[in-house]
């Protein structure tokens, strides 16, 4: 019942999301800035970015003013691995290379856990393609701005992404018997069945794009040369894969133990691209070198662990080993509920290997931008910036804490008060409703209805 | 009323014997759609043709003349979308997805494509779900037994498609007589490619690629790139083919550019913003179907900005009945669909959205009847309730030239009712399709009110 309540509450509230950004100043907050210490003071917003930070600041007349009462002011929570907002599935889990499904198509923005993410402080996400294949689909990066239509989640500019994924998920997939596939359903044999196949699937698949993009590259030769060739045929199966080779896509790597994080980074330098993250990375204490080497991000969980043989090396420490080591480390929640209280999972760090609380509060915001590539714009309270700020009751870093109020480019998409003082009249608006239909039903007597039913 | 009852039985008899030359109604009132409505006039139907129409028409001499005095004549009705006179219409694929527009299906048909399970597809090339050649006009069968069902409720036209798998082939208008031969009832072929996006339920599926909206989408999309491509490459073979590898001939393709537009399905708000984003990256001309969802503001400006012709569902959602349905524990989105989808017809003509109606499964002509009085009770006037089952769907695939109204030289299809049409208690007396009478049995068309049937369209 509850829940119910929440998404009827959360429909109204679909239908006052802010059209304009107005200015803002948010004053009398402890400012944790990420990238320049922490601020007792206010932050002025305005056209959706942010124009000061200061103990005192210029206060724009006419601004709308929140007057944060000594909170905690912090960026936007960035999450790198989602698989929320998308429709009819997340898994192309058919094919060994389903690079031709893009989450893109599929974004679902009236998703109720895009508005429990957001109040949970997350205010950008990675939605990834599932991980049922070595080479899945295009990922892309959201806004939770709630209320908004599909594309205007996107995140205007943000590099889209492809999933790779490595190990059991994908192998398992293909048992020769069949059998359960990563997403519990039920799925034919396919190929491939060991780690050594799923190699071998990534290669013959990069091997095709490089010869794909030769026969792109060689037609675009010759008509700057003024010929008038025929265009080789648009696979949107290679197209992805071509973009990786031109450095016009991130890979995403699903991936746990140290070998296949090897083996994954070989195959990446034979064939001329990066990987831009490892994801989960479970192992990746053990190759941290390696990875920092090779130029790629770490996006891992907190302390999660054991939940299958390839995730049973884990340990807590993995994001603070790696951070040392150089890896730009994140923390990600590749669930919906797990989304709503990130903070935590970084306050797990400052425990487990003893980060900073800078440095914690970095893995679930500047170090995922950066891993997104989207730090000029997000990760970090400063000037220029978009005005992507999660207002917390607390210390952000605890348990105890709770999200007040969360700002994207400059619009409060969430207010816990607003949130909690509509849910009575929802009630009543949605009980109304409720009544209505139930009289109607009793006035049309016995016939029974067996309407289409939308979900 | 004797005389009335008279030339009925006249015709009724000689129709068993043989087809008048010429049928005159004569003395009734005429909604023609296309122009203003004749308080009191003549129709004259020869040879499967309106031959006159007017107030001061002359009855020819060798015509038979139906006593028209308080009679209206309509148009027949067109059915936008149906799988009337198709041979085993229920497929796997958009049964799925909870059939045309998430409204009801044809629970009798029998799906033939079904019975034998297809190689598994490992991608795009292996071309599932594929029969975009298929032709609605080759596959019609006369003796489709809905055929006559549907007829009881007015509709002498239907645009039938083949609906099985993602691609699933042309439709046709179709005229509903009872003919011996398909070829007959064919009025217009192809009209579109039918497109189903299936259940999208994820996972591995078991039935290969694809198994998953996403996956649908891009072999959608992949398909129509590969035809435009197939195309050049054809172009360029058949300008000079000496030295050149021929194309190989792939009839999924052919199919696909042989239709003069694509149907889409969308019945929730974020499926018809995503189909209108969908279509443009497919550079097709397209319709969208379905539309539950179509009475939401956004919705509206939508399809408004689109400016895309729509086919709505009659089958308007309704809650379930029964001790396990808890309204309650039902979002309010949904609520609101039971309580507002029928009046996105009115809101769609206010906003000058063209729409044609659809049964979308309810084949007795009372469900028809009242699902149309549905739409009418929540703000949609008959005028333009009548156009959107006549008219407007004859625009939309271009057959305006030849159904939807009552107009010289177009077909002969009319519906002769007793009383205003879509009112419960009007009857329809007889129903010309191709200037051939045919009588509603009395169970279908007359005994309304009676027998109370099983009621998925809803009423007031």
């Amino acid at each position: 019942m509850r829940k119910l309540l929440l998404a009827a509450l959360v429909a109204t509230l679909a239908a006052l999301a802010p059209l304009y950004a107005e200015t803002i100043v948010i004053r009398n907050a402890i400012i944790m800035t990420v990238t320049k210490g922490t601020v007792h003071g206010s932050v002025v917003v305005k056209d959706g970015k942010i124009a000061e930070i200061g103990e005192k600041v210029m206060e724009p007349t006419g601004a709308t003013i929140i007057d944060a009462g000594g909170q905690y002011l912090i960026p936007g929570i960035i999450d790198c691995h989602s698989h929320i907002a998308g429709d009819g599935g997340i898994n192309e889990g058919s094919v060994s290379v389903s690079s031709m499904a893009n989450i893109k198509d599929i974004i679902n923005p009236e998703d109720i856990a895009i508005y429990r993410a957001l109040a949970g402080g997350v205010t950008t996400a990675n939605i990834l393609h599932g991980s049922a294949n070595s080479i899945g689909g295009q990922t892309i990066v959201l806004k939770m701005r709630w209320g908004k239509d599909a594309n205007a989640m996107i995140f205007e500019g943000a590099t889209p992404g492809i999933k790779f994924a490595l190990g059991e998920n994908v192998k398992r997939s293909g048992n020769p018997q069949g059998g359960r596939g990563a997403t519990g359903a039920v799925v034919q044999a396919r190929y491939p069945a060991t780690r050594m196949g799923v190699e071998d699937v990534i290669r013959e698949a990069f091997t095709e794009a490089k010869a794909y993009k030769a026969e792109w590259d060689a037609y675009n030769a010759k008509v700057a040369r003024g010929e008038h060739p025929i265009p080789p045929r648009t696979d949107l199966k290679l197209e992805p894969l071509k973009e990786v080779l031109e450095g016009k896509r991130y890979v995403h790597a699903h991936s746990y133990r140290s070998d296949e994080i090897l083996m994954l980074m070989r195959v990446a330098d034979d064939y001329g691209f990066k990987i831009r993250t490892f994801q989960h990375v479970l192992e990746g204490y053990k190759v941290a070198k390696e990875i920092a080497a090779h130029g790629a991000g770490g996006s891992t969980f907190s302390d999660w662990w054991d939940y299958k043989v390839e995730a049973a090396d884990a340990i807590p420490y993995n994001a603070a080993i790696m951070e040392k080591a150089g890896v730009v480390v994140s923390l990600n929640s590749d669930d919906a509920e797990l989304m709503r209280h990130l903070n935590t999972e970084a306050a797990k760090t400052m425990k487990y290997g003893g980060m900073t609380e800078t440095e914690a509060l970095s893995m679930v915001t500047i170090n995922p931008a950066k891993q997104l590539g989207i730090d000029n714009r997000v990760g970090s309270i400063e000037v220029g910036k978009d005005a992507d700020l999660v207002l917390y009751d607390k210390y952000p870093l605890s348990d105890y804490a709770k999200v007040e109020k969360v700002l994207i480019d400059g619009s409060v998409y969430f207010d816990r008060d607003k949130e909690i003082s509509s849910r009575a009249a929802e009630a009543a608006a949605k009980q109304k409703l409720v009544d209505k239909l139930k009289q109607q039903q009793q006035q049309n007597g016995g016939r029974g209805g067996r309407g289409g039913r939308i979900g | 009323m004797k005389k009335l009852l008279f030339a009925l039985l006249l015709i009724s008899a000689f129709a068993l014997a043989q087809e008048p030359q010429a049928v005159a109604i004569h003395n009734a009132k005429i909604v023609t759609v296309s122009g203003p409505v004749i308080a009191k006039g003549t129709v004259v139907v020869r040879n499967g043709l309106i031959e006159a129409v007017g107030e001061n028409v002359q009855v020819p001499a060798d015509a038979w003349v139906v006593d028209g005095e308080g009679m209206t004549v309509y148009p027949g009705l067109i059915d936008a979308l149906s799988t009337v006179g198709m041979p085993g219409a229920a497929p796997a694929a958009a049964a799925a997805a909870g059939g045309r527009g998430g409204g009801g299906r044809n629970a009798a048909a029998t799906p033939a494509a079904a019975a034998a399970p297809a190689a598994r597809s490992n991608g795009p090339e292996d071309r599932p779900q594929t029969t975009s050649w298929l032709l609605a006009a080759d596959e019609v069968s006369p003796t489709d037994k809905r055929i006559e069902t549907v007829r009881g409720a007015g509709i002498t036209t239907v645009v039938a498609y083949p609906e099985r798998g993602i691609f699933a082939g042309q439709g046709a208008v179709i005229d509903l007589i009872s003919g011996e031969k398909s070829g007959e009832m064919v009025v217009a072929s192809p009209t579109g490619q039918y497109i189903a996006l299936g259940g999208g339920r994820g996972g591995g599926g078991g039935g290969g690629f694809p198994a998953s909206l996403m996956g649908v989408l891009a072999y959608v999309h992949q398909i129509y790139l590969d035809a435009e491509h197939y195309k050049l490459v054809k172009a360029a073979y058949d300008k000079n083919p000496n030295g050149m590898q021929r194309p190989q001939y792939d009839r999924a393709l052919e199919g696909v550019m042989d239709s003069p537009r694509i149907l889409l399905p969308a019945t929730r708000e974020v499926e018809i913003d995503r189909l209108i984003h969908f279509a443009a990256e497919l550079k097709q001309p397209y319709i969208l179907y379905g539309l539950h969802e179509a009475y939401r503001p956004e919705a509206v400006d939508l399809l408004k900005k689109a400016g895309v012709p729509v086919l709505l569902s009659m089958h308007w959602p309704e809650p379930g009945r029964g001790a396990d349905v808890h309204l309650e524990d039902e979002t309010l989105r949904q609520l609101e669909t039971y309580d507002l989808a029928a009046t996105a017809p009115a809101l769609l003509q206010k906003a000058g959205v063209k729409f044609a109606l659809y049964a979308d499964g309810l084949d007795a002509p009372r469900d028809i009847q009242r699902a149309v009085k549905k739409a009418m009770d929540a703000g949609l006037s008959r005028e333009d309730a009548l156009r959107a089952l006549t008219l407007t769907p004859a625009e939309i695939y271009g057959v305006a030239n030849r159904v939807g109204s009552i107009e010289k030289g177009k077909i002969g299809n009319l519906v002769v009712t007793k009383g205003d049409i879509f009112e419960n208690n009007t009857k329809i007396e007889m129903v010309f399709v191709d200037g051939k009478k045919y009588t509603p049995a009395a169970d279908a068309a007359g005994g309304r009110g009676a027998a109370a049937t099983d009621n998925p369209g809803g009423n007031q």
